[in-house]
Protein backbone atom coordinates (compact mmCIF):
# COMPACT_ATOMS: atom_id res chain seq x y z
CA UNK A 1 0.00 0.00 0.00
CA UNK A 2 2.99 2.13 0.68
CA UNK A 3 5.75 2.94 -0.58
CA UNK A 4 9.63 2.04 0.85
CA UNK A 5 10.30 5.77 1.23
CA UNK A 6 6.92 6.61 2.93
CA UNK A 7 7.39 3.76 5.40
CA UNK A 8 10.65 4.95 6.32
CA UNK A 9 9.39 8.42 6.96
CA UNK A 10 6.63 6.88 8.92
CA UNK A 11 8.82 4.50 11.03
CA UNK A 12 12.01 7.65 11.49
CA UNK A 13 10.23 10.74 11.25
CA UNK A 14 12.32 13.59 10.98
CA UNK A 15 11.81 16.83 13.08
CA UNK A 16 9.36 15.63 15.35
CA UNK A 17 8.51 18.36 18.18
CA UNK A 18 7.71 22.00 18.98
CA UNK A 19 9.42 24.80 18.53
CA UNK A 20 8.32 26.87 21.33
CA UNK A 21 9.69 30.69 20.26
CA UNK A 22 8.48 29.47 16.12
CA UNK A 23 8.05 32.48 14.18
CA UNK A 24 5.02 30.86 11.94
CA UNK A 25 2.66 27.75 13.43
CA UNK A 26 0.36 26.57 11.06
CA UNK A 27 -2.66 24.09 11.81
CA UNK A 28 -4.12 22.06 9.13
CA UNK A 29 -7.07 19.99 9.28
CA UNK A 30 -9.88 18.48 11.92
CA UNK A 31 -9.53 14.96 14.27
CA UNK A 32 -13.38 14.20 13.77
CA UNK A 33 -12.20 13.60 10.10
CA UNK A 34 -8.85 11.38 11.20
CA UNK A 35 -5.93 13.78 10.44
CA UNK A 36 -4.59 17.15 11.97
CA UNK A 37 -0.87 18.64 11.43
CA UNK A 38 0.68 21.50 13.33
CA UNK A 39 3.20 22.68 11.72
CA UNK A 40 6.19 25.26 13.29
CA UNK A 41 8.81 27.25 11.66
CA UNK A 42 11.82 28.96 12.47
CA UNK A 43 12.97 32.04 9.65
CA UNK A 44 15.66 33.82 9.33
CA UNK A 45 16.82 36.36 6.58
CA UNK A 46 13.44 35.15 4.57
CA UNK A 47 14.84 31.52 4.99
CA UNK A 48 13.40 28.51 6.90
CA UNK A 49 15.91 27.80 9.28
CA UNK A 50 13.88 25.06 10.96
CA UNK A 51 10.69 23.09 10.72
CA UNK A 52 9.16 21.06 13.22
CA UNK A 53 5.53 18.67 13.05
CA UNK A 54 3.46 17.15 15.70
CA UNK A 55 0.45 15.24 13.70
CA UNK A 56 -2.44 13.26 14.88
CA UNK A 57 -3.07 10.74 11.94
CA UNK A 58 -2.23 7.50 9.72
CA UNK A 59 0.95 6.51 8.68
CA UNK A 60 0.52 8.67 5.38
CA UNK A 61 -0.17 11.60 7.20
CA UNK A 62 2.87 11.16 9.43
CA UNK A 63 5.18 10.70 6.57
CA UNK A 64 3.98 13.48 4.86
CA UNK A 65 4.60 15.65 8.22
CA UNK A 66 8.18 14.77 8.16
CA UNK A 67 9.17 14.97 4.30
CA UNK A 68 7.08 18.68 4.17
CA UNK A 69 9.67 19.39 6.90
CA UNK A 70 12.73 17.99 5.18
CA UNK A 71 11.74 19.95 2.00
CA UNK A 72 10.57 23.26 3.65
CA UNK A 73 14.20 23.45 6.10
CA UNK A 74 16.58 25.58 4.23
CA UNK A 75 14.18 27.37 1.89
CA UNK A 76 13.13 30.68 1.12
CA UNK A 77 9.66 31.78 1.71
CA UNK A 78 8.91 32.11 -1.91
CA UNK A 79 10.59 28.87 -2.55
CA UNK A 80 8.29 26.74 0.25
CA UNK A 81 5.08 28.74 -1.22
CA UNK A 82 5.43 26.74 -3.98
CA UNK A 83 5.87 23.35 -2.24
CA UNK A 84 2.52 21.82 -3.46
CA UNK A 85 0.71 18.77 -2.40
CA UNK A 86 1.33 16.91 -5.63
CA UNK A 87 5.17 17.63 -4.73
CA UNK A 88 4.77 16.31 -1.24
CA UNK A 89 3.30 13.16 -2.73
CA UNK A 90 6.15 12.87 -5.52
CA UNK A 91 8.80 12.86 -3.13
CA UNK A 92 7.85 10.35 -1.06
CA UNK A 93 7.04 8.24 -4.51
CA UNK A 94 3.56 8.46 -4.13
CA UNK A 95 0.60 7.95 -2.04
CA UNK A 96 -2.52 5.80 -2.39
CA UNK A 97 -5.11 7.78 -4.27
CA UNK A 98 -7.77 7.55 -1.03
CA UNK A 99 -5.07 9.12 1.33
CA UNK A 100 -3.88 11.67 -1.31
CA UNK A 101 -6.39 14.33 -0.04
CA UNK A 102 -7.35 13.52 3.59
CA UNK A 103 -3.77 12.96 4.86
CA UNK A 104 -1.77 15.39 2.41
CA UNK A 105 -1.88 17.93 4.63
CA UNK A 106 1.59 19.33 4.88
CA UNK A 107 1.28 21.92 2.04
CA UNK A 108 -1.37 23.45 3.58
CA UNK A 109 0.09 23.49 6.76
CA UNK A 110 3.46 24.60 5.61
CA UNK A 111 1.43 27.82 3.63
CA UNK A 112 -0.49 28.61 6.63
CA UNK A 113 2.85 28.56 9.05
CA UNK A 114 3.82 31.21 6.14
CA UNK A 115 0.76 33.19 6.57
CA UNK A 116 1.09 33.30 10.28
CA UNK A 117 4.56 34.51 9.93
CA UNK A 118 4.16 37.32 7.70
CA UNK A 119 1.20 38.21 9.78
CA UNK A 120 2.92 38.74 12.73
CA UNK A 121 5.40 40.60 11.00
CA UNK A 122 3.61 43.22 9.61
CA UNK A 123 1.32 43.04 12.72
CA UNK A 124 4.60 43.86 15.09
CA UNK B 1 10.44 -12.34 13.10
CA UNK B 2 8.21 -14.40 15.24
CA UNK B 3 4.33 -13.65 13.90
CA UNK B 4 2.10 -13.03 16.54
CA UNK B 5 -1.29 -13.35 15.61
CA UNK B 6 -4.24 -11.20 17.69
CA UNK B 7 -6.79 -11.05 15.12
CA UNK B 8 -8.73 -14.12 15.42
CA UNK B 9 -11.95 -11.98 14.81
CA UNK B 10 -10.75 -11.67 11.15
CA UNK B 11 -9.99 -15.68 10.81
CA UNK B 12 -8.25 -18.78 12.52
CA UNK B 13 -5.66 -21.47 10.87
CA UNK B 14 -6.92 -24.45 9.72
CA UNK B 15 -6.40 -27.25 12.12
CA UNK B 16 -4.23 -30.40 10.97
CA UNK B 17 -6.20 -32.39 11.86
CA UNK B 18 -9.05 -30.57 10.19
CA UNK B 19 -6.96 -30.43 6.91
CA UNK B 20 -6.33 -34.14 7.36
CA UNK B 21 -9.95 -34.61 6.97
CA UNK B 22 -10.49 -32.67 3.72
CA UNK B 23 -7.64 -33.69 2.18
CA UNK B 24 -9.27 -37.11 0.33
CA UNK B 25 -12.25 -34.94 -0.94
CA UNK B 26 -9.88 -32.80 -2.98
CA UNK B 27 -8.43 -36.16 -4.53
CA UNK B 28 -9.63 -39.58 -4.19
CA UNK B 29 -12.97 -38.29 -3.30
CA UNK B 30 -14.00 -36.27 -6.00
CA UNK B 31 -17.37 -37.05 -6.29
CA UNK B 32 -20.06 -34.90 -7.00
CA UNK B 33 -23.09 -35.51 -4.27
CA UNK B 34 -26.08 -35.46 -7.13
CA UNK B 35 -23.78 -38.14 -8.78
CA UNK B 36 -25.57 -42.22 -8.46
CA UNK B 37 -22.32 -43.91 -9.05
CA UNK B 38 -20.11 -45.10 -5.45
CA UNK B 39 -17.88 -41.20 -5.97
CA UNK B 40 -21.04 -39.52 -5.85
CA UNK B 41 -22.63 -41.68 -3.00
CA UNK B 42 -19.11 -40.99 -0.84
CA UNK B 43 -19.45 -37.35 -1.33
CA UNK B 44 -22.98 -37.46 -0.32
CA UNK B 45 -22.84 -39.44 2.89
CA UNK B 46 -19.44 -37.10 3.62
CA UNK B 47 -21.68 -34.44 3.41
CA UNK B 48 -24.45 -35.67 5.16
CA UNK B 49 -22.23 -36.82 8.15
CA UNK B 50 -21.04 -33.01 8.29
CA UNK B 51 -24.35 -31.67 8.30
CA UNK B 52 -24.74 -34.02 11.78
CA UNK B 53 -21.81 -32.73 13.10
CA UNK B 54 -22.59 -29.16 12.59
CA UNK B 55 -26.13 -29.51 13.81
CA UNK B 56 -24.84 -31.03 16.76
CA UNK B 57 -22.81 -28.13 17.91
CA UNK B 58 -25.80 -25.68 18.11
CA UNK B 59 -27.92 -28.36 19.02
CA UNK B 60 -29.91 -28.37 16.17
CA UNK B 61 -31.50 -31.28 13.81
CA UNK B 62 -29.24 -31.75 10.80
CA UNK B 63 -32.27 -31.11 8.31
CA UNK B 64 -31.99 -27.42 9.63
CA UNK B 65 -28.39 -27.16 8.54
CA UNK B 66 -28.39 -25.30 5.23
CA UNK B 67 -24.77 -25.33 4.06
CA UNK B 68 -23.41 -21.74 2.41
CA UNK B 69 -20.04 -20.28 1.17
CA UNK B 70 -19.65 -17.64 3.69
CA UNK B 71 -21.38 -16.18 6.62
CA UNK B 72 -22.10 -12.93 4.45
CA UNK B 73 -24.06 -15.47 2.28
CA UNK B 74 -26.04 -16.94 4.83
CA UNK B 75 -26.52 -13.72 6.54
CA UNK B 76 -27.76 -12.24 2.73
CA UNK B 77 -29.72 -15.63 2.58
CA UNK B 78 -31.49 -15.08 6.08
CA UNK B 79 -32.60 -11.48 6.05
CA UNK B 80 -33.94 -11.53 2.52
CA UNK B 81 -34.93 -14.59 2.18
CA UNK B 82 -37.60 -13.96 5.09
CA UNK B 83 -38.19 -10.93 4.11
CA UNK B 84 -39.56 -12.08 0.87
CA UNK B 85 -41.04 -15.74 1.57
CA UNK B 86 -43.04 -13.19 3.97
CA UNK B 87 -44.01 -10.09 2.07
CA UNK B 88 -47.23 -10.61 1.79
CA UNK B 89 -47.36 -10.36 5.55
CA UNK B 90 -45.69 -6.83 6.15
CA UNK B 91 -42.66 -5.22 4.92
CA UNK B 92 -40.68 -3.99 7.48
CA UNK B 93 -37.62 -5.24 8.41
CA UNK B 94 -35.66 -4.50 12.10
CA UNK B 95 -31.51 -4.81 12.67
CA UNK B 96 -29.04 -3.33 14.74
CA UNK B 97 -26.54 -0.47 14.02
CA UNK B 98 -23.97 -3.47 15.97
CA UNK B 99 -24.52 -5.36 12.62
CA UNK B 100 -21.84 -6.85 10.01
CA UNK B 101 -21.99 -5.02 6.82
CA UNK B 102 -23.50 -8.39 4.90
CA UNK B 103 -26.40 -7.61 7.31
CA UNK B 104 -26.72 -3.63 7.27
CA UNK B 105 -25.92 -3.89 3.06
CA UNK B 106 -28.55 -6.45 2.95
CA UNK B 107 -31.32 -4.34 4.56
CA UNK B 108 -30.36 -1.84 2.72
CA UNK B 109 -31.07 -3.90 -0.70
CA UNK B 110 -34.67 -4.49 1.24
CA UNK B 111 -35.13 -0.96 0.98
CA UNK B 112 -34.47 -0.84 -2.24
CA UNK B 113 -37.34 -3.00 -2.73
CA UNK B 114 -39.60 -0.81 -1.15
CA UNK B 115 -38.85 -2.39 2.47
CA UNK B 116 -39.14 -0.64 5.29
CA UNK B 117 -36.11 -0.80 7.76
CA UNK B 118 -35.41 0.03 11.11
CA UNK B 119 -31.80 0.40 12.72
CA UNK B 120 -31.74 -0.05 16.26
CA UNK B 121 -28.78 2.21 18.05
CA UNK B 122 -27.12 -0.01 21.15
CA UNK B 123 -26.61 1.31 24.40
CA UNK B 124 -23.00 3.18 24.99
CA UNK B 125 -21.79 -0.98 26.19
CA UNK B 126 -22.99 -1.84 22.72
CA UNK B 127 -26.29 -3.33 23.70
CA UNK B 128 -29.19 -3.41 21.98
CA UNK B 129 -32.21 -3.20 25.18
CA UNK B 130 -34.65 -5.91 23.76
CA UNK B 131 -37.03 -3.01 25.21
CA UNK B 132 -35.88 -1.00 22.26
CA UNK B 133 -36.56 -3.71 19.96
CA UNK B 134 -40.25 -4.18 21.58
CA UNK B 135 -40.59 -0.36 20.67
CA UNK B 136 -39.43 -0.83 16.94
CA UNK B 137 -41.88 -3.38 16.19
CA UNK B 138 -44.63 -2.57 13.62
CA UNK B 139 -47.64 -4.71 12.18
CA UNK B 140 -45.78 -4.76 9.51
CA UNK B 141 -42.65 -6.34 10.86
CA UNK B 142 -41.96 -10.19 9.68
CA UNK B 143 -38.20 -10.14 10.84
CA UNK B 144 -35.64 -8.82 13.08
CA UNK B 145 -31.57 -9.82 12.97
CA UNK B 146 -29.75 -8.93 15.83
CA UNK B 147 -26.38 -10.32 16.42
CA UNK B 148 -25.40 -12.52 18.65
CA UNK B 149 -21.85 -10.74 18.97
CA UNK B 150 -19.88 -8.14 17.67
CA UNK B 151 -16.49 -8.86 16.46
CA UNK B 152 -15.96 -5.02 16.82
CA UNK B 153 -16.26 -4.54 20.43
CA UNK B 154 -17.25 -8.09 21.45
CA UNK B 155 -20.78 -7.53 23.33
CA UNK B 156 -22.66 -10.52 23.42
CA UNK B 157 -26.55 -9.19 22.87
CA UNK B 158 -29.29 -10.11 24.82
CA UNK B 159 -30.45 -12.17 21.78
CA UNK B 160 -32.84 -15.26 24.00
CA UNK B 161 -34.82 -12.15 25.28
CA UNK B 162 -35.01 -10.51 22.06
CA UNK B 163 -36.12 -13.79 20.64
CA UNK B 164 -39.04 -14.36 22.71
CA UNK B 165 -39.92 -10.52 22.06
CA UNK B 166 -40.18 -11.49 18.23
CA UNK B 167 -41.98 -14.58 19.05
CA UNK B 168 -44.87 -12.83 21.24
CA UNK B 169 -46.19 -11.51 17.97
CA UNK B 170 -45.00 -13.61 15.45
CA UNK B 171 -42.33 -11.80 13.94
CA UNK B 172 -39.05 -14.47 12.80
CA UNK B 173 -35.54 -13.92 14.19
CA UNK B 174 -32.57 -14.34 13.08
CA UNK B 175 -29.14 -13.50 14.82
CA UNK B 176 -25.65 -13.36 13.45
CA UNK B 177 -23.61 -15.79 15.68
CA UNK B 178 -20.52 -16.08 12.88
CA UNK B 179 -18.72 -14.44 15.63
CA UNK B 180 -19.92 -16.47 18.87
CA UNK B 181 -19.93 -20.09 17.24
CA UNK B 182 -16.96 -21.47 18.06
CA UNK B 183 -15.93 -19.08 21.11
CA UNK B 184 -18.97 -19.37 23.05
CA UNK B 185 -21.21 -22.45 23.50
CA UNK B 186 -24.51 -21.66 21.09
CA UNK B 187 -27.65 -24.13 21.83
CA UNK B 188 -30.23 -23.01 19.34
CA UNK B 189 -33.21 -24.09 21.57
CA UNK B 190 -31.87 -22.26 24.29
CA UNK B 191 -31.04 -19.47 22.57
CA UNK B 192 -35.20 -19.79 20.62
CA UNK B 193 -33.47 -18.77 17.82
CA UNK B 194 -35.36 -19.03 14.48
CA UNK B 195 -32.30 -18.63 12.40
CA UNK B 196 -28.53 -18.67 12.98
CA UNK B 197 -25.48 -17.58 10.91
CA UNK B 198 -22.00 -19.68 11.70
CA UNK B 199 -18.55 -19.88 9.91
CA UNK B 200 -16.02 -22.68 9.89
CA UNK B 201 -13.20 -20.28 9.63
CA UNK B 202 -13.80 -18.76 12.82
CA UNK B 203 -13.69 -22.50 14.73
CA UNK B 204 -10.11 -23.16 12.85
CA UNK B 205 -12.18 -25.15 10.19
CA UNK B 206 -11.79 -23.86 6.38
CA UNK B 207 -12.98 -20.90 4.37
CA UNK B 208 -15.63 -21.24 2.05
CA UNK B 209 -17.89 -23.36 4.45
CA UNK B 210 -20.46 -21.77 6.67
CA UNK B 211 -24.09 -22.80 7.40
CA UNK B 212 -27.17 -21.06 8.42
CA UNK B 213 -29.55 -22.54 10.71
CA UNK B 214 -33.25 -22.63 9.75
CA UNK B 215 -35.81 -23.71 12.13
CA UNK B 216 -38.17 -26.75 10.36
CA UNK B 217 -40.79 -25.68 8.84
CA UNK B 218 -39.68 -22.32 7.98
CA UNK B 219 -39.87 -20.75 4.62
CA UNK B 220 -37.45 -19.47 3.06
CA UNK B 221 -36.73 -17.87 -0.60
CA UNK B 222 -33.72 -18.79 -1.95
CA UNK B 223 -30.70 -16.65 -3.09
CA UNK B 224 -29.14 -18.57 -5.44
CA UNK B 225 -31.97 -20.76 -7.84
CA UNK B 226 -30.41 -23.78 -9.75
CA UNK B 227 -30.37 -27.86 -8.79
CA UNK B 228 -31.68 -29.25 -5.72
CA UNK B 229 -28.42 -29.28 -3.32
CA UNK B 230 -29.79 -28.15 -0.08
CA UNK B 231 -33.21 -29.27 -0.65
CA UNK B 232 -33.65 -26.72 -3.14
CA UNK B 233 -33.02 -24.07 -1.14
CA UNK B 234 -29.26 -23.15 -1.70
CA UNK B 235 -28.40 -24.35 -5.36
CA UNK B 236 -24.69 -25.13 -6.93
CA UNK B 237 -21.99 -27.98 -6.56
CA UNK B 238 -21.65 -28.62 -2.89
CA UNK B 239 -17.61 -27.60 -1.50
CA UNK B 240 -17.17 -31.00 -0.16
CA UNK B 241 -13.85 -30.85 1.38
CA UNK B 242 -14.67 -27.71 2.93
CA UNK B 243 -17.63 -28.57 4.53
CA UNK B 244 -16.26 -32.13 5.56
CA UNK B 245 -13.57 -29.50 7.26
CA UNK B 246 -16.42 -27.77 8.64
CA UNK B 247 -17.98 -30.86 10.38
CA UNK B 248 -14.71 -31.73 11.54
CA UNK B 249 -13.85 -28.83 13.52
CA UNK B 250 -17.53 -28.78 15.04
CA UNK B 251 -16.41 -32.00 16.35
CA UNK B 252 -13.09 -30.50 17.83
CA UNK B 253 -14.97 -27.37 19.18
CA UNK B 254 -17.68 -29.08 20.60
CA UNK B 255 -14.80 -30.93 23.00
CA UNK B 256 -12.58 -27.89 23.13
CA UNK B 257 -14.73 -25.43 23.72
CA UNK B 258 -14.46 -24.75 28.08
CA UNK B 259 -10.77 -24.92 27.37
CA UNK B 260 -10.76 -22.49 24.41
CA UNK B 261 -12.59 -20.23 26.90
CA UNK B 262 -10.37 -20.69 29.79
CA UNK B 263 -7.46 -20.27 27.86
CA UNK B 264 -8.41 -17.14 25.80
CA UNK B 265 -9.52 -15.44 28.94
CA UNK B 266 -6.66 -15.98 31.16
CA UNK B 267 -4.94 -14.44 28.50
CA UNK B 268 -7.75 -11.68 27.72
CA UNK B 269 -7.29 -10.75 31.41
CA UNK B 270 -3.39 -10.58 31.42
CA UNK B 271 -3.14 -7.78 27.95
CA UNK B 272 -5.71 -5.95 29.90
CA UNK B 273 -3.96 -5.88 33.40
CA UNK B 274 -0.67 -5.40 32.12
CA UNK B 275 -1.84 -1.91 29.88
CA UNK B 276 -3.46 -0.82 33.11
CA UNK B 277 -0.26 1.31 33.32
CA UNK B 278 -0.94 3.16 29.56
CA UNK B 279 -2.96 5.81 30.89
CA UNK B 280 -5.81 7.16 28.32
CA UNK B 281 -7.13 3.97 27.15
CA UNK B 282 -10.65 3.82 26.94
CA UNK B 283 -12.01 0.30 26.58
CA UNK B 284 -15.24 -0.59 24.72
CA UNK B 285 -17.72 -3.02 24.89
CA UNK B 286 -19.39 -4.26 27.83
CA UNK B 287 -16.46 -5.69 30.22
CA UNK B 288 -18.36 -8.43 31.12
CA UNK B 289 -20.91 -10.12 28.81
CA UNK B 290 -18.72 -9.91 25.78
CA UNK B 291 -16.30 -12.39 23.90
CA UNK B 292 -13.67 -14.20 25.86
CA UNK B 293 -11.10 -13.69 24.27
CA UNK B 294 -11.58 -10.26 22.90
CA UNK B 295 -9.88 -7.12 24.08
CA UNK B 296 -10.78 -4.13 21.62
CA UNK B 297 -10.36 -0.32 22.82
CA UNK B 298 -9.63 2.94 22.02
CA UNK B 299 -5.97 4.45 22.15
CA UNK B 300 -6.61 8.66 23.04
CA UNK B 301 -4.86 11.28 20.78
CA UNK B 302 -3.42 8.81 18.44
CA UNK B 303 -4.84 6.92 15.48
CA UNK B 304 -5.53 3.05 14.37
CA UNK B 305 -3.17 2.99 11.46
CA UNK B 306 -0.31 3.85 12.56
CA UNK B 307 -0.66 2.09 15.50
CA UNK B 308 -1.38 -1.39 13.26
CA UNK B 309 1.85 -0.37 11.22
CA UNK B 310 4.23 -0.45 13.79
CA UNK B 311 2.38 -3.36 15.25
CA UNK B 312 3.11 -5.09 12.15
CA UNK B 313 7.20 -4.01 11.89
CA UNK B 314 7.17 -5.84 15.45
CA UNK B 315 5.32 -9.07 13.98
CA UNK B 316 1.98 -8.52 15.61
CA UNK B 317 -1.06 -8.96 13.63
CA UNK B 318 -4.11 -6.92 15.25
CA UNK B 319 -7.44 -4.92 13.91
CA UNK B 320 -8.98 -1.01 13.96
CA UNK B 321 -12.12 0.51 13.77
CA UNK B 322 -10.17 3.50 12.42
CA UNK B 323 -11.20 5.51 9.40
CA UNK B 324 -7.67 5.38 7.74
CA UNK B 325 -7.74 1.50 7.99
CA UNK B 326 -10.97 1.11 5.99
CA UNK B 327 -11.13 2.01 2.40
CA UNK B 328 -14.35 4.28 3.25
CA UNK B 329 -12.14 6.56 4.97
CA UNK B 330 -14.92 6.62 7.56
CA UNK B 331 -14.63 5.49 11.12
CA UNK B 332 -16.77 2.24 12.56
CA UNK B 333 -20.10 2.77 12.16
CA UNK B 334 -20.05 0.17 15.27
CA UNK B 335 -17.95 2.56 17.37
CA UNK B 336 -20.18 5.83 16.27
CA UNK B 337 -23.69 3.91 17.19
CA UNK B 338 -21.99 4.01 20.66
CA UNK B 339 -21.53 7.43 21.11
CA UNK B 340 -18.18 7.18 20.85
CA UNK B 341 -16.73 10.38 19.61
CA UNK B 342 -14.71 9.99 15.72
CA UNK B 343 -11.72 11.56 17.28
CA UNK B 344 -11.14 8.89 19.74
CA UNK B 345 -12.95 6.29 17.40
CA UNK B 346 -9.71 6.53 15.40
CA UNK B 347 -7.66 5.06 17.78
CA UNK B 348 -9.30 1.85 17.72
CA UNK B 349 -7.39 -1.08 18.34
CA UNK B 350 -8.38 -4.57 18.50
CA UNK B 351 -6.41 -7.75 20.16
CA UNK B 352 -8.63 -10.62 19.17
CA UNK B 353 -7.21 -14.00 20.87
CA UNK B 354 -6.90 -17.82 19.82
CA UNK B 355 -5.85 -21.49 21.15
CA UNK B 356 -2.42 -20.68 19.36
CA UNK B 357 -1.57 -17.99 21.49
CA UNK B 358 0.75 -18.38 24.79
CA UNK B 359 1.82 -16.15 27.24
CA UNK B 360 4.86 -15.33 25.90
CA UNK B 361 2.84 -13.38 22.90
CA UNK B 362 0.94 -11.26 25.81
CA UNK B 363 4.60 -10.49 27.27
CA UNK B 364 5.73 -9.19 23.82
CA UNK B 365 2.55 -7.77 23.21
CA UNK B 366 2.71 -5.82 26.52
CA UNK B 367 6.53 -5.12 26.08
CA UNK B 368 5.89 -3.62 22.55
CA UNK B 369 2.71 -1.56 22.35
CA UNK B 370 2.70 0.81 25.11
CA UNK B 371 6.47 1.82 23.27
CA UNK B 372 3.76 2.15 20.31
CA UNK B 373 1.67 4.44 22.26
CA UNK B 374 4.47 6.23 23.49
CA UNK B 375 6.09 7.14 19.68
CA UNK B 376 2.99 7.99 18.47
CA UNK B 377 1.75 10.04 21.28
CA UNK B 378 5.15 11.60 21.66
CA UNK B 379 4.14 13.36 17.90
CA UNK B 380 0.84 13.96 18.57
CA UNK B 381 -0.50 17.85 18.95
CA UNK B 382 -3.35 16.77 21.47
CA UNK B 383 -1.00 13.81 23.49
CA UNK B 384 0.13 16.70 25.88
CA UNK B 385 -2.55 19.33 26.03
CA UNK B 386 -5.56 17.19 25.38
CA UNK B 387 -8.05 17.88 22.70
CA UNK B 388 -9.10 20.95 23.78
CA UNK B 389 -11.34 22.79 21.48
CA UNK B 390 -10.51 20.64 18.08
CA UNK B 391 -13.16 17.60 19.22
CA UNK B 392 -16.15 17.53 17.10
CA UNK B 393 -17.26 20.70 15.13
CA UNK B 394 -15.30 21.39 12.09
CA UNK B 395 -16.03 20.51 8.56
CA UNK B 396 -14.24 17.81 7.14
CA UNK B 397 -15.11 18.40 3.54
CA UNK B 398 -13.31 22.13 4.26
CA UNK B 399 -10.12 19.83 3.60
CA UNK B 400 -10.59 18.25 0.37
Amino acid sequence: MYSKKLMDHFQNPRNVGEIPDADGVGVEGNPVCGDVMKLFIKVDSGKIVDAKFQTFGCGAAIAVSSMITEMAKGKTLEEARAITKQSVADALDGLPAQKMHCSNLGADALHKAIDDYNAKKTGS
Amino acid sequence: MKRRYFDHVATNPILPEVLDAMMPYFREEYGNPLSVYDLGMNAREAIENSRQQVAALINAEPSEIIFTSSGAEANNFALRGIALARQHEGKHAIVSRMEHHSILNSARVLEKMDFAVTYLTPDKYGTIDPETVRRAITDETTIISITHASSEVGTIEPIKEIAEIAHEKGIVFHSDAVATVGNIPVDIKYLGVDLLSMAAHQFYGPKGAAALYLKKGQRITPLIYGGIQEGGRRAGTENVPAIVGMGKAAVITGEQIVNRMNHVSVLRNKLIKGLKKVPNIHYTGDLEKRLPGHASMCVEYIEGEGMLLLLASKGICAASGSACTSKALKASPVLLSMGIPSSLAHGSIVFSLGIDNTEDDIDYLLEEFPQIIEKLRAMSPFAAKGWADMEEGGSCTAKN
